[in-house]
């Protein structure tokens, strides 16, 4: 069972179902979901069979392959999973056909020339091909060119498919990832350089790296380039104005794989690559990175209140939570780095959801802005409580998934990192505030901006009293207002997964710590090798 | 009596043949009837270079790689050594390509992109009689396999002498071919004047190089003036020498600050001739500034690198930076080239004080690479065309992608290579380049390139928004249909493209095997 080679199947069949959608003749457009829809459940059921011939005591790296690749570099196309891989693989497995089904109906707008529905769908397979090549990458090399060839379908997402600032946005996600990538090059090749001149022949593979050792004063260099790639890529303040452009300009689906697992590439940097192969410059940039973490989980929290906008708000959230990551990561203590690794998994899911439920609001109201929706409860009830569900989860409420991880890198980094502690602490009291605020502006009161009142009840129509109703004038004139129906059966089966495996795993994380604790264990180990 | 030089016909074969090609070509021009001649002279050309390519692969795996360690002949001017034998085999390859291009005749509806004559004064009655005339112009096919030739010779020549001999029989066919657009005629006669005088200029210097270091070291053989400069080093005669003969060969090779004609020629010049110069010519002229460097000022006692690091940087910054105000696809793409030239010079930079490093193999992949992906952008910019000719300016593009998707997909390939993104050629040869500049230590230079890099890649991507991103404009161009021959050209340079990002090993062993010189 474990000889089969899961990690290369999980690339090739959505790469060749990409290929397939977007060969399909004008006019297909059901088909090419449908299509889209299988491929991705396969990867689903690929990657949890993946997990399940994972041995959570055994080898670090489990389901290897290794081929030959570019000799004269010494590129290996080499792929593995540790435990944090796995549980990743996992969250791009059934985030995938989520988005798939959240954009089956309203998918991209526009006229079908313009906007053609089958690329939609083969970029969105492509993407997730990179995915699973980025975080099975073992060869540096291959991590780097999964990394940055991953942009190029995110791109044409955000581009080709985004809302009305989509050119500016694209472009911007591209720029700021290429120059983090290729600082990160240069890095990669000096890493090779440095292996070249230690082992005698230059290698990529990661299990070689991490032994090497590096002179401190070229360690700070080298985990500079690494570090800058993946601070945009996570990203960290100040690398993170790119995000809420992108996230608000992509369509909901794109938004979802580009907060959900896109950016955790970045933190899965850090804990696959920083630590490990630069232990001494990890710990000398420790309080930088620190510093920043705790400063993005603040300041992304008070943008986050202050925005109008639902999905860059929820970008924001994001950012928030990303401080949090880092913080774990780099308090260096087993229970904060898994409490980040569970973090990565659970932020995810949650706000994976909350991404779906706002698409599913926009859908229905045509508006991002908070000030044109208020009681849409009264009318959809089951969208509120999802709603509800999906921000809860992402304040960390005791019961919900997210609770677990926060509390675990708060209490692995207390001993640690007391002072940074404390202040990511009241991070979570404005998350509190800002997922709360949201939900109630749209959720209750009285109906109005675009959402038309129930027959008889005496609210004019489009009627806006408070001052978040007159800035979402302001950029959203004269929208219709509507009848807001409830779920669909279609939108319940997407959100359904999500909601379950938040009070799952809220109640029950071990099920993902047993799996990342070894790997977290390992690379902690890396790091202290040379202390 | 007169010995007579040591003449080996095997190794001059490639040579003999492309010659003897541009000489039928002219024969062919004077005696050939008017309605055969275009048939003819397409046939004469492709098998030319076709034949020059081949005979290259021949000799080289029959006396290179069949044991031979190269051979310095003709009197010790030619050096036939595996480095020369790939770049050889490189610029005769892209000319079949470039050659393809120039025969195209269903994309203008003149049926060529060449003027039938250029003689009849721009904008003359006779001139707009000869857009709709049948006429074509077929001198331009000799005129090619001369540059060919010219080329060829240049990235063997073991002596100053005979590189010189070389650049001129490469760069006068050129100053002439690129005069010889059929549309916007003056932009390319002004183009031909331009680089005929900064070409005379570049020749100029390389003359009065070559008389330096003939003063300095008494010889004009690349060998011999690496042996006088380890016996006695450091004469001001030797430098400045040098410096002259490097700014003659980085003018050819449109490096940074040497570039000016670069934009206004590439814009002005029939398209299939930018195409042809942008990528035969740049191999032509690095393969001449790697064996002057590498060969005749390889030595431990000296080094030119501050030279060369200095003038990679110019380059990277000044092709990335004003390639962003560039609003014609022509001249982007000529910023890009020469911010292309910066990045080369960061390979050639990779050659270690002990005459080892990966720079030369890299390099030479690295034109190749770049060749291929060049031609190929440009046969693109061919197809999309108004009333006026080609549609150059970048707001025709708009909504390309869904006018005409497949050509939108390839140009968008090719521009992502130019971009050096994973999985295409383009990133392939970067990574080589880099690779083999950082063993040498130099990597600031690498970080100054991956920022130009990143700078450049922004005048890449806004073509990809402007096809993919924008709504078609109301009176865009239309997408010609290309005949045969540039169809040919864009399936090969896109394979190519795709194929030396994802499965490089072979090419790439190939290029490690050929990194040798000898002389």
């Amino acid at each position: 069972m474990s000889d089969f080679p899961f990690l290369v199947t999980m690339i090739a069949v959505p790469a060749v179902g990409a290929a397939v959608v977007a060969a399909l003749p004008k006019g297909r457009e059901l088909l090419a979901r449908q299509l889209s829809l299988g491929v991705s459940l396969v990867v689903l059921v690929l990657a949890v069979l993946a997990a399940v011939a994972f041995d959570t005591g055994g080898e670090r790296f489990q389901l290897t392959t290794s081929v030959a690749w570019i000799p004269d570099f010494g590129v290996e196309f080499a792929l593995g999973v540790d435990g944090i891989a796995l549980v990743m693989l996992l969250l791009v497995g059934l985030l995938v056909p989520l988005v798939i089904g959240a954009s089956w109906e309203d998918g991209p707008g526009g006229t079908p020339e313009e906007r053609p529905v089958r690329f939609f769908f083969a970029w969105l397979l492509l993407l997730e091909a990179m995915m699973v090549g980025v975080f099975a990458a073992t060869d540096v090399f291959l991590f780097y060119v999964f990394f940055e060839a991953m942009l190029v379908p995110m791109y044409f997402l955000i581009g080709r498919f985004g809302g009305p600032r989509r050119q500016y946005a694209a472009v911007k996600f591209f720029l700021y990832s290429l120059v983090g990538g290729l600082v990160m090059l240069a890095a990669v090749i000096g890493l090779y350089v440095v292996s070249a001149s230690e082992l005698g022949e230059g290698t990529f593979a990661f299990d070689a790296l991490r032994q090497l050792e590096i002179d401190p004063g070229v360690q700070k260099l080298l985990f500079l380039g690494f570090f800058v790639a993946f601070a945009i890529k996570a990203p960290l303040v100040p690398l993170h104005t790119w995000l809420p452009d992108s996230a608000a300009e992509v369509p909901i689906g794109g938004a979802v794989l580009l907060v959900g697992v896109l950016d955790k590439v970045g933190t899965f940097g850090f804990l696959r690559y920083c630590l490990p192969l630069f232990p001494d410059a990890s710990r000398a940039f420790a309080p930088l990175v620190l510093v920043l973490a705790v400063v993005g989980v603040l300041y992304a929290a008070l943008l986050a209140m202050g925005q109008s906008d639902m999905k860059r708000l929820v970008a924001y959230t994001s950012i928030s939570h990303f401080g949090f990551i880092a913080l774990g990561i780099f308090a260096f203590t087993t229970e904060a780095a898994s409490g980040a690794v569970l973090y990565m998994v659970n932020h995810g899911i949650a706000t994976g959801l909350l991404f779906l439920v706002v698409g599913m609001l926009i859908a229905r109201g045509g508006s991002r802005q908070i000030g044109d929706y208020g009681g849409v409860a009264a009318q959809a009830p089951k969208l509120a409580a999802v709603f509800l569900v999906a921000g809860l989860a992402s304040l960390a409420l005791p019961g919900t998934n997210s609770f677990v991880s926060e509390f675990l890198v708060l209490l692995g980094s207390f001993p640690e990192r007391l002072v940074y502690a404390i202040l990511a602490t009241v991070g979570i009291i404005l998350a509190a505030l800002y997922i709360l605020l949201m939900y109630q502006r749209t959720m209750h009161g009285p109906a109005r901006g675009v959402v038309a009142p129930a027959e008889g009840a005496g609210s004019p129509p489009g009627g806006t009293a408070d001052g978040a109703g007159a800035t979402a004038v302001l950029t959203a004139p004269a929208r219709t207002a509507v009848r807001f129906h409830d779920l669909s059966v279609r939108e319940i089966a997407v959100v359904a997964p999500l909601v379950v495996l938040i009070i799952v795993l809220g109640v029950q994380p071990q099920l993902l710590l047993d799996i990342i604790e070894p790997a977290v264990v390992a690379t902690l180990d890396d790091l202290g090798a040379t202390r | 009596m007169i010995d007579a030089p040591d003449l080996s016909l095997a190794a001059l074969a490639p040579l003999l043949f492309v010659f003897g090609a541009a000489c039928i070509g002219v024969l062919v021009e004077a005696f050939a009837p008017r309605e055969v001649r275009h048939p003819v002279q397409v046939a004469v050309a492709l098998v030319g270079t076709g034949g020059g390519l081949a005979a290259t692969i021949v000799y080289a795996a029959t006396h290179e790689w069949g044991g031979g360690a190269g051979s310095v002949t003709a009197a010790g001017a030619l050096a036939v050594d595996r480095a020369g034998l790939f770049l050889q085999a490189t610029v005769a390859g892209l000319a079949v390509l470039a050659v393809l291009l120039f025969a195209e005749r269903s994309l203008d509806p003149a049926r060529s992109a060449f003027v039938a004559s250029a003689a009849v004064p721009a904008g003359s009655p006779r001139d707009r009689d000869q857009l709709t005339a049948t006429r074509v112009q077929t001198e331009v096919y000799p005129l090619a396999l001369f540059a060919v030739g010219g080329m060829m010779l240049f990235v063997t020549a073991n002596d100053l002498l005979i590189m010189f001999v070389a650049l001129e029989v490469l760069s006068l066919p050129l100053y002439l071919i690129s005069g010889l657009a059929r549309r916007r005629r003056l932009l390319s006669q002004e183009a031909a004047v331009k680089y005929f005088l900064l070409g005379a200029f570049a020749s100029a210097f390389f003359l009065y190089g070559l008389a330096l270091v003939y003063g300095a070291t008494g010889s004009v053989r690349l060998g011999e003036i690496r042996q006088s400069l380890a016996a006695n080093d450091g004469d001001v005669l030797v430098v400045l020498g040098l410096a002259l003969l490097v700014v003659g060969l980085l003018f050819k090779a449109s490096v940074a600050p040497f570039h000016s004609w670069t934009p206004d020629v590439y814009q002005g010049a029939p398209t299939p001739v930018t195409a042809f110069m942008a990528a035969c010519t740049k191999v032509a002229a690095f393969g001449a500034i790697l064996r002057l460097l590498y060969v005749g000022f390889g030595t431990e006692e000296w080094t030119w690198r501050p030279l060369v690091y200095g003038v990679a940087i110019v380059s990277m910054v000044v092709g990335a930076v004003l390639g962003l105000t560039q609003t014609d696809l022509k001249r982007m793409l000529a910023y890009s080239s020469i911010a292309h030239a910066g990045f080369l010079l960061t390979g050639v930079l990779g050659l270690g004080a002990d005459g080892e490093g990966s720079g030369l193999a890299a390099t030479m992949f690295y034109l190749l690479t770049y060749g291929l992906t060049t031609i190929g952008a440009f046969a693109v910019l061919t197809l999309v065309r108004d009333g006026d000719g080609e549609a150059g300016h970048l707001s025709q593009w708009a909504g390309l992608a869904s006018r005409s998707p497949l050509t939108a997909a390839v140009m968008g390939l090719f521009l992502l290579a130019l971009a050096g993104i994973p999985l295409t050629a383009g990133f392939t040869g970067k990574f080589a380049v880099f690779r083999a500049a950082i063993e040498q230590g130099a990597w600031p230079l690498v970080l100054v390139a991956v920022l130009a890099s990143a700078v450049a890649a922004f005048f890449y991507l806004r073509v990809i928004v402007l096809m993919y991103f924008s709504p078609p404009a109301a009176d865009g161009p239309t997408v010609g249909v290309p005949g045969v021959p540039t169809t040919v050209v864009l399936a090969v340079t896109a394979t190519a493209t795709l194929a030396l990002g994802i499965l490089p090993g072979a090419v790439l062993d190939l290029a490690e095997q050929a990194a040798r010189f000898v002389g």
